[in-house]
């Protein structure tokens, strides 16, 4: 089963200080991503399947509880968007 | 008296407009009319400098463009230095003067992205809209190369009355090529566009049957889960309110044209406005001090019937450019909005379009020699 997400080619995920967040660049395009969708895209280097992405926010994320609803979510729909693809 | 306005955000996107040489004669080029009598270029260094400016203040967009600004011999130089400045580097090209070492070049160099522009589906009608016997082969080629070197294309095609019938063929050209985005532009009228709007604008028959294949078009796409992505710029001369130009003057983008004059937007220039150079004054005095970036900042500046609008925070009274074209005063409010007092030179350039008769040759193509024509008055 595929389950290790790698962002598209063409897609870059990084911190922007002047928006003081981090951001996904794509041609002609840019999102600026909120705390949560960016912590998980931090994670997102297509070595790492989704159940260690989620084992190692809850680590960071200890006071936040179970994320593998949040996560799974967020990954599903930056698949649909074709942000990511899955390896 | 309009002043500084401390509030405005940074300046996200640039775009560099590199040079206005461009092998290619399109008849809704959106450089100026007179570009042939502004031949001055911005060194190396000058440029170099613009975008360390530009990324310190929180620019994260660049595109190179034109002109064609592949005519540029340090162009490879200019996107290693963005790439390593952070800004992801678009490069909007014809097509021509590109070759598969180029291309592999500009990977080298760090370029996250190529758009290439066609003017038609086929080779014919491609050729006589970009007034070049050899353009539409060049052009397969190179969105071939681009493809084969990974990176992401986007396919950009701008519409008018002589090629928006060929909607289903371009798609399907874009997608035998493998774009990743496709744009199609409905044609907007500055620069040579404006000149020849008779000879361009579709009726709205044509741009009905347009989106309707477009629309199908989509739909067929993401049944199959197809990752290209279709952009349909439709025309503002057939809406009942304006467009939100540019998100707003001097809001995300800013336009450094060839000789360093600074811009809120590609078209601003043809404003009875003074606009800053890059030569004269730091881009970050540009953007959040100089006159010509506060003109229409806020709404403070708005006359009515936009003053008293509950619309204006959405669409900030439309068009500056389109305002100044149409009425012959910037600060009036857009005419594609119903509400305003020129709204008729709108429906009357719709009345024209279903009746224009004009061909191809009846364009005027942008070249020198008639660029000089339009400078002479």
């Amino acid at each position: 089963m595929a389950d290790i997400p790698n962002l598209r080619r063409g897609f870059r995920f990084q911190w922007e200080p002047a928006q003081q967040s981090h951001v996904l660049l794509y041609p002609e395009g840019m999102v600026k991503l909120n705390a949560s969708a960016g912590a998980i895209l931090a994670e997102v280097d297509g070595v790492q399947s989704i159940q260690e992405i989620i084992a190692s926010l809850e680590s960071k994320f200890p006071e936040a509880g179970s994320l593998s609803g949040d996560v799974e979510q967020f990954l599903a729909d930056a698949a649909n968007q074709h942000w990511i693809e899955w390896l | 008296m309009r002043c500084s306005d401390a509030s405005a955000g940074p300046p996200l996107w640039l775009l560099a407009e590199l040079t206005y040489r461009c092998p290619l004669q399109c008849p809704y080029c959106s450089n100026p009319l007179d570009y042939a009598d502004r031949e001055q270029e911005l060194s190396t260094e000058q440029w170099l400098d613009v975008l360390r400016q530009g990324r310190a203040m929180g620019a994260a967009q660049l595109g190179f463009s034109g002109g064609e600004p592949l005519v540029r011999k340090d162009l490879p130089e200019l996107i290693a230095g963005a790439r390593e400045l952070g800004y992801y580097t678009n490069l909007i090209t014809s097509g021509l003067g590109l070759t598969e070492a180029k291309v592999q070049a500009f990977a080298e160099a760090g370029l996250d992205h190529i758009q290439v522009s066609f003017q038609a589906s086929d080779p014919e009608l491609n050729n006589a809209v970009a007034g070049s016997k050899k353009a539409f082969e060049q052009k397969l080629a190179m969105a071939r190369a681009v493809k084969e070197a990974g990176y992401p294309m986007v396919l950009n095609f701008v519409i008018h009355r002589h090629n928006i019938h060929q909607m289903s063929d371009i798609l399907t050209l874009c997608e035998s090529l493998g774009a990743d985005y496709v744009e199609l532009a409905t044609c907007q009228y500055y620069g040579w566009a404006f000149a020849n709007r008779e000879g361009l604008m579709p009726s709205r028959g044509q741009l009905e049957t347009a989106e309707a294949t477009v629309n199908r078009f989509r739909d067929d796409l993401r049944k199959q889960g197809h990752p290209m992505k279709v952009i349909f710029v439709t025309p503002d001369y057939y809406e009942e309110r304006p467009k939100a130009c540019m998100n707003g003057w001097g809001s995300l983008f800013l336009t450094v044209a060839p000789d360093g004059t600074a811009l809120p937007c590609h078209s601003a220039r043809l404003l009875p406005i003074e606009f800053p150079n890059v030569q004269s004054m730091s881009l970050e005095e540009i953007w959040y001090q100089s006159p010509g970036f506060n003109h229409y900042r806020g709404d403070s500046w708005m006359p009515e019937p936009c003053r008293s609008c509950d619309e204006k925070g959405k669409d900030f009274g439309g068009c500056r450019c389109q305002a100044y074209l149409l009425t012959g005063d910037a600060d009036n409010a857009d005419p594609v909005c119903a509400k305003s007092p020129h709204h008729d030179r709108i429906l009357a350039a719709r009345t024209a379009a279903e009746h224009a008769t004009a061909g191809l040759d009846d364009l005027v193509y942008r070249n020198t020699k008639n660029s000089r024509v339009f400078f002479r008055k």
